[in-house]
């Protein structure tokens, strides 16, 4: 019973970085270059677990509890997202309010591992990652709530099962189309990926999750590389388990298969994006929030009228 | 039952003991602190055996004041606060026992403590008082001994103005609770709680009343939004470990008596959970935005309290809804998740303050943009600090993730159900704490973090010390406490359910076993948490034993270059929350004066910030002045003759007597 | 429910949002028009009998003017004017997504209230219509310069055009050439107030128009 929901963990772990891969070569491919090898960020997580570390002497056991928290919460989080059809091992009623509050728990030590450094850097990226990431928070809650209306369920695995392909076609598939927005929109906040933060930069002025851990070194370095890559598959799987309208007698290996093509093709999107935009102004990024919360109000309003509902 | 009255004879006794033992301040302190502990012992007893379901039995004695009877009972909602409130109320003492020893000399610990063990036993009766003259008693006992407390500091002009505003806040909350009182006796010349329960057959019009009276009454002491004006300027000035009662859980006898006078008023018109769901989401927005802007570190944890009752009142919205619209399982869990929010709050706000007690003791301070690196020098303190912040925050594996997941899945539920206004109620509970939940992070990721994290900002910060044993033993406590709560999760609901169960039990019919479902998904959360720490201690492990065999070595920050960074270069409290604040800036209306550089070079500039409250400077200022000038027109009475005045009275005496005949 | 025509509105209500939360004024100036060529289609699509030839030729003068004229002639005043964007409105966009967030909920509510025949209640045009109008209404008194003030009343007329179309997808050719007169004069004089502004003043900032009073 079990089973598929191991094998699909296993395939998470082994298989997220590869995302980046896949999106580093997008952006080299629209950049006109080759490229690093779509392997690389293996390479680099293994070179960095290789190597000794260098502590600020400002830091204490925060800067040292950070990366390890935000992996721990990316493997927790790997148990409860649903892939491929199978629940996830923790699925549960309201498991998505568990999943978003375990990602600001990440966020809560990453921030303040951040802070312990004393570097002003740090504190610009820690003050804009707490304010973006409180107004996407609506957002994605939101967003699910609009889900959990069209497929009257409230895990997350119920949710993905729920909406099989007579809701697409249907007058709620509007619906889901909004929720996609919003999630994207979300999607990339989370992820610090243009037009929020730009992840290849190493300027203070342009970046959000990458001055907070600045100061990381060696193995925590590749911690935090690895639940980064984690927590794009982690909120990948959410997008891919709308997007695939799941029934419940295909194949779950041919559905796992579908699921990860899904994913890389994210990924693909994301490379696309990053390619054709520029990061947002600062000022902007907070209507860019809001428009994520419209869209996904708007889509409660939608599913609540097609289910023939009173607000 | 008799173990309540013995707790409130020890309380009493030792209290004046303390005060009697103004000569030896030391024994005082010792005489207090006991008192404290073997009361709240006492008291705790009684409650711990309701909640494990004996029936205790009310006591009832004739008292001689019209109206009044000293009728005192204990069911499971007066348990679940006498636990909490005692609770707290012990652990405080400890650490008061320890914080006021840099008052000897200086103030009289017997008055103080005769005071905290006046404001213990007034909390007591409250909860457990069953008729009105004596609820309202013990609400005034309550209410001044917890003055004489915020006062103690009042050799400070600001110290006596918290003190006059607080004294003025609590008599308008007693002058609503007064009237509604009187209008659910319905005449009939008693106060008695039980003859208040026919009082639900009355017309809409009579409850419509009874239930604003009781919303402005007991929502004032709780911290409603535009009725929270004293918190901030109370809690404050108080000592820490008073700081701490009041924020844990003298607000909560607010949240109790709402609740109580749901027994009187019956379950009402949806306005009523609409209003409860209104001024829940904005105490909470409200609150948390301002807590963001504060710089004094205990007034931005008292705006806080103001966000943690809106998180309850949110609950208890979602509760009448359910009970309203005949969904149980909506209804048991918005009630639970006030229930425990009620108990985690007091758990980890006590913490707070406790924490912020040692700052000041250690430092002398409590400005956060001079405080900083405090978490080398006081190691224990920091770390019961930030457990405290995670938990207010919401964040799994701590307690305050519970009672919030509670309050998220009873409004999920309103999604699905086919109750009217189910989706607009859904809407603004998930959106209101969504945007609670992350902008709380937002605040106390810069209360910890720059109060302990980062370089010290001033001489002061730089020669703390660590709090003594009284102060980090009640701290540990209570970490421990939010960290079992958490970890719990299941355990603590079954306990809360039978709570919850008898305050409904009249409105719903919930059968066994349909909330099996959530107890489930609490296990899942439990073992999530559980796995959470496994998976944390195991990585720490793998990542000491490949750090073991190579040359960890220590830097200083990288400086971008910049060859002798100093403390002043760190992020400020300010600039952490300038992205919030500037998003927010119409609702704050902050003021800030700046002087620009003019010049190439760099030279001395100055920028200060304020964020006075929005709703005393505002609303009440402007109706107090305006009060003022109306009254000033009429100072003509005041001639300051007393032939005038001897006229006054005869004429007063005269047309009484003239109309009487 | 015609699956096309809900698909449409929802474009229409996204097309809203875009305008509260826009500073560009070129963007306002097209999605305001896009805004009208769908709502000028719209009968056209949904159908309710045949298709006449009388419902296209209204649909294409209506989509013509709404669409094409009233914008070009709002580019020409912007570009004699010299501005692009609207850099200090009176409520900030961060604020006017949150109103419009609170204005669709209002006109999900009130077209709940409104007692309406059956076939009206189940479709969403209803609360479009509102939600059109009461956002125009809030662009012209939330916006400082003349331009947003009129592509605000362009909404609203927009509105007007849906609330009807939500009773009878087929209005008789007066009630319509008569609205279209009336936006057609709101848009000249506006055009011809906008040009003298601009003259008077050098610029179209209307909080400059209050140093007319003394």
């Amino acid at each position: 019973m079990y089973v598929f929901p191991v094998i699909n963990i296993i395939l998470g772990l082994l298989l997220a970085p590869l995302m980046i891969g896949v999106i580093n070569r997008t952006k080299a491919i629209f950049g006109g270059r080759h490229g690093q090898p779509l392997l690389q960020p293996y390479y680099d997580i293994f070179k960095l677990f290789s190597k000794a570390a260098v502590y600020s002497t400002t830091t204490s056991w925060v800067f040292r509890a950070g990366p390890i928290v935000g992996i721990a919460v990316t493997i927790v989080a790997l148990l409860i997202i649903p892939m491929g059809g199978s629940a996830g091992i923790l699925s549960f009623s309201g498991d998505f309010i568990l999943l978003a509050y375990l990602f600001g728990m990440m966020r809560f030590l990453t921030v303040l591992a951040a802070l312990d450094t004393g570097s002003p850097f740090e504190g610009m990226g820690a003050s804009r990652e707490v304010t973006f990431s409180a107004l996407a928070e609506p957002a994605l809650l939101l967003g699910l709530a609009a889900l959990a209306i069209l497929s009257d369920n409230m895990s997350l695995a119920g949710i993905f099962n729920g909406l099989p392909l007579e809701t697409f076609l249907a007058p709620g598939g509007m619906s889901i189309m909004l929720v996609l927005a919003s999630f994207a929109i979300v999607f990339l906040v989370e992820n610090c990926r243009i037009p929020f933060d730009d992840p290849t930069t190493h300027l203070e002025l342009t970046m959000i999750h990458e001055v907070m851990v600045l100061d990381h070194s060696g193995p925590d370095l590749a911690f935090i590389e690895y639940s980064a890559a984690l927590k794009m598959w982690v909120l990948g799987l959410i997008l891919t388990g709308i997007v695939t309208p799941i029934t419940g007698t295909a194949n779950p290996l041919i559905l796992t298969g579908i699921s990860i093509a899904v994913l890389f093709g994210i990924a693909i999107a994301v490379g696309v994006v990053e390619s054709v935009m520029a990061r947002l102004k600062l000022p902007s990024v907070p209507l860019l929030l809001v428009s994520a919360t419209v869209l996904s109000l708007l889509a409660i309003a939608l599913s609540t009228f097609t289910n023939g509902m009173q607000i | 039952m008799l173990l309540i009255i013995a707790a409130g004879l020890t309380f009493f006794i030792c209290g004046v003991l303390s005060l009697i033992l103004f000569r030896n301040q030391r024994q005082a302190n010792v005489v207090g602190m006991i008192g404290a502990l073997s009361g709240s012992a006492l008291a705790a007893v009684p409650a711990i055996k309701c909640l494990s379901g004996s029936v205790i039995n009310p006591l009832k004695y004739h008292w001689s004041i019209p109206l009044g009877s000293f009728s005192i009972g204990m069911d499971r909602l007066s348990a679940w606060f006498v636990l909490v409130i005692m609770f707290i109320s012990a652990v405080a003492a400890i650490y008061g026992y320890q914080y006021l020893k840099s008052y000897i000399g200086k103030k009289n610990l017997g008055s103080i403590w005769f005071f905290y063990n006046l404001l213990a036993l007034g909390m007591l009766f409250v909860v457990i008082a069953r008729n009105g003259l004596l609820f309202l008693i013990a609400w005034e006992i309550m209410s001044i001994s917890s003055f004489f407390l915020v006062v103690v500091e009042d050799e400070k002009e600001k110290v006596r103005k918290a003190g006059w505003t607080y004294l003025i806040a609590m008599h308008f909350s007693a002058a609503f609770l007064l009237v509604f009182f009187l209008l659910l006796s319905q005449g009939k010349g008693s106060l008695d709680f039980e003859t208040f329960s026919s009082f639900a057959n009355s017309g809409q019009t009579l409850l419509n009343i009874a239930f604003v009276l009781a919303l402005i009454g007991f929502g004032t002491k709780a911290g409603f939004i535009l009725l929270h004006a004293w918190l901030p300027e109370a809690h404050p000035v108080a000592p820490s470990h008073i700081s701490a009662v009041m924020s844990g859980v003298m607000i909560k006898t607010g949240i109790y008596g709402i609740l109580r006078s749901f027994e009187f008023l019956g379950t009402g018109p949806s306005w009523w959970y609409w209003t409860l769901l209104a001024v829940g989401a904005c105490s909470g927005i409200v609150g948390v935005v301002f807590a963001l802007a504060q710089k004094d570190l205990k007034r931005l944890l008292a705006y806080s309290s103001v966000e943690n009752i809106g998180i309850i009142t949110l609950g208890m919205g979602m509760g009448l809804f359910g009970i309203q619209n005949n969904e149980p399982a909506i209804a048991v869990l918005g009630f639970s998740g006030t229930l425990l929010h009620v108990a985690n709050h007091s758990l980890f706000k006590s913490l707070l303050f406790l924490g912020a007690g040692a700052v000041k003791h250690a430092t002398g301070t409590l400005e956060i943009e001079k405080l900083g690196g405090l978490l080398k020098r006081m190691p224990k303190t920091g770390a019961a600090f930030v457990t405290g912040s995670a938990a207010i925050s919401g964040l799994p594996p701590l307690n305050g993730f519970i009672s919030e997941f509670c309050i998220y899945v009873a409004a999920f539920m309103a999604l699905t159900s086919q109750a009217d206004n189910g989706i607009a109620v859904a809407v603004v509970v998930i959106s209101s704490l969504a945007l609670i939940g992350g902008l709380a992070a937002t605040c106390f990721t810069k209360a910890f973090g720059i109060v302990f994290l980062g370089t010290a900002r001033s001489d002061l910060a730089e020669n703390a010390h660590e709090a003594e044993w009284p102060m980090r033993l009640a701290m540990i406590i209570l970490a421990s406490g939010c960290v079992l709560l958490g970890i719990g999760a299941p355990f603590v609901f079954e306990l809360v359910k039978p709570v919850v169960l008898e305050l409904t039990q009249n409105s719903i019919q919930l059968t066994t076993g349909s909330l099996l479902w959530f107890s489930n998904a609490l296990f899942y959360i439990a073992a999530g948490s559980c796995l959470l720490i496994l998976f944390v201690l195991t990585l720490a492990l793998i990542r000491k034993q490949l750090l073991a065999g190579r040359n960890v070595t220590a830097a200083g920050t990288w400086g971008c270059g910049y060859v002798a960074p100093n403390t002043r270069m760190q992020y400020t409290a300010s600039s952490f929350a300038q992205p919030v604040t500037n998003l927010f800036k119409d609702g704050l209306q902050g003021e800030s004066k700046f002087t620009p550089p003019k010049k190439y070079f760099p030279e001395k500039r100055d920028f200060s910030s304020k964020f006075p409250d929005v709703v005393i400077a505002k609303l009440y200022s402007p109706l107090f002045l305006a009060t003022d000038w109306l009254m000033s027109k009429m100072r003509w009475l005041q001639q300051g003759r007393i032939q005038l005045y001897v006229l006054y009275i005869g004429i007063t005496l005269l047309t009484l007597l003239i109309w009487k005949l | 429910m015609n699956s096309i025509v809900d698909i449409l509105i929802i474009v229409v209500i996204l097309t809203n949002f875009r305008l509260l939360g826009s500073s560009q004024l070129k963007t306002c100036v097209r999605v305001v028009a896009v805004q009208a060529l769908i709502l000028s289609i719209l009968p056209v699509l949904a159908g309710q009998g045949e298709i006449t030839l009388h419902l296209t030729i209204v649909a294409l003068i209506s989509g013509a003017i709404k669409g094409f004229l009233m914008p070009w002639l709002l580019m020409r005043a912007m570009r004699e004017a010299h501005i692009t964007r609207e850099m200090e409105p009176i409520v900030g966009y961060v604020f006017s997504l949150i109103c419009g967030i609170a204005m669709i909920g209002l006109s999900f509510w009130l077209s709940q209230q409104l007692p309406l025949p059956g076939t009206v209640a189940n479709s969403m045009l209803l609360p479009l219509a509102i939600f059109t109008m009461i956002s125009g209404l809030f662009m012209i008194v939330a916006r400082g310069k003349a331009i947003t003030q009129v592509v605000g009343y362009l909404m609203m007329e927009n509105g007007i055009y849906a609330f009807g179309l939500t009773f009878a997808y087929t209005e008789p050719l007066i009630v319509e050439m008569g609205m279209l007169l009336d936006i057609f004069v709101a848009v000249f004089v506006m055009g011809i107030a906008i040009f003298n502004i601009n003259r008077e003043f050098d610029s179209i900032d209307t909080e400059l128009l209050t140093q007319l009073k003394d």
